[in-house]
């Protein structure tokens, strides 16, 4: 399913929005999570899951084509864990 | 502090101005139909956002940690969840070194 296919099963399930309303809420649901994740906060979904950075120290990395050296820094990155009720429905 | 479902309802009542029911409904519904969708087998794919796949697990022994005692962990299907490009990118270039776990 995709952000489009998305949108079009929740305007159906909510005939008293207009679709375009419908497009900017699924977006605006989608950047708030993003804007949390960017500035470190964490998300939490009952249900759902749950959404956190981890931490990948620096390394030292190689540049696949000439073969050199190259230091990596540290970062963030995003992780999702499911929580109870998705990874129960989900299991098969 | 956590971004949760009510932070996320507030946010469509003061953006888009959806009513607070509405609102509280459309955070419900959006969550159900992507638990639906993964529940079906299908994955969800939220372009700018990141993909949730499904992954087939093989059986396999398991211990209880704390006891030390074996107990089989089962054949399972387990959602993933893979961040695009631009919210890697996001994320790596605002959080940088502030700590979160």
């Amino acid at each position: 399913m995709t952000k489009s296919e998305l949108i079009a099963l929740l305007a159906a399930k909510q005939p008293q929005l207009e679709y375009r309303d419908v497009e900017l809420a699924v977006k605006e649901l989608l950047e708030q999570m993003s804007a949390a994740l960017a500035v470190g906060e964490r998300i939490e979904v009952r249900g759902f899951g749950s959404f956190s950075l981890h931490y990948r120290p620096p390394r030292m990395g190689r540049n696949p084509k000439t073969g050199d050296s190259v230091r990596v820094p540290d970062k963030h990155v995003p992780h999702f864990k499911p929580g109870k009720e998705l990874r129960e429905r989900v299991d098969l | 502090m956590a971004l949760t479902k009510a932070d996320l309802a507030e946010s469509l009542f003061n953006e888009l101005g959806l009513n607070k029911r509405e609102a509280k409904e459309f955070v419900e519904l959006f969550f159900e139909k992507i638990r639906e969708t993964l529940e079906s087998g299908e994955p969800v794919k939220l372009s700018g956002f990141g993909n949730f796949g499904l992954r087939k697990k093989n059986p396999r022994p398991g211990r209880n940690p704390k006891t030390g005692e074996e107990i089989p962990i089962s054949a399972r299907r387990v959602v993933t969840f893979r961040a695009s490009h631009k919210l890697k990118e996001r994320v790596e270039l605002n959080a940088g070194s502030r700590g979160q776990s």
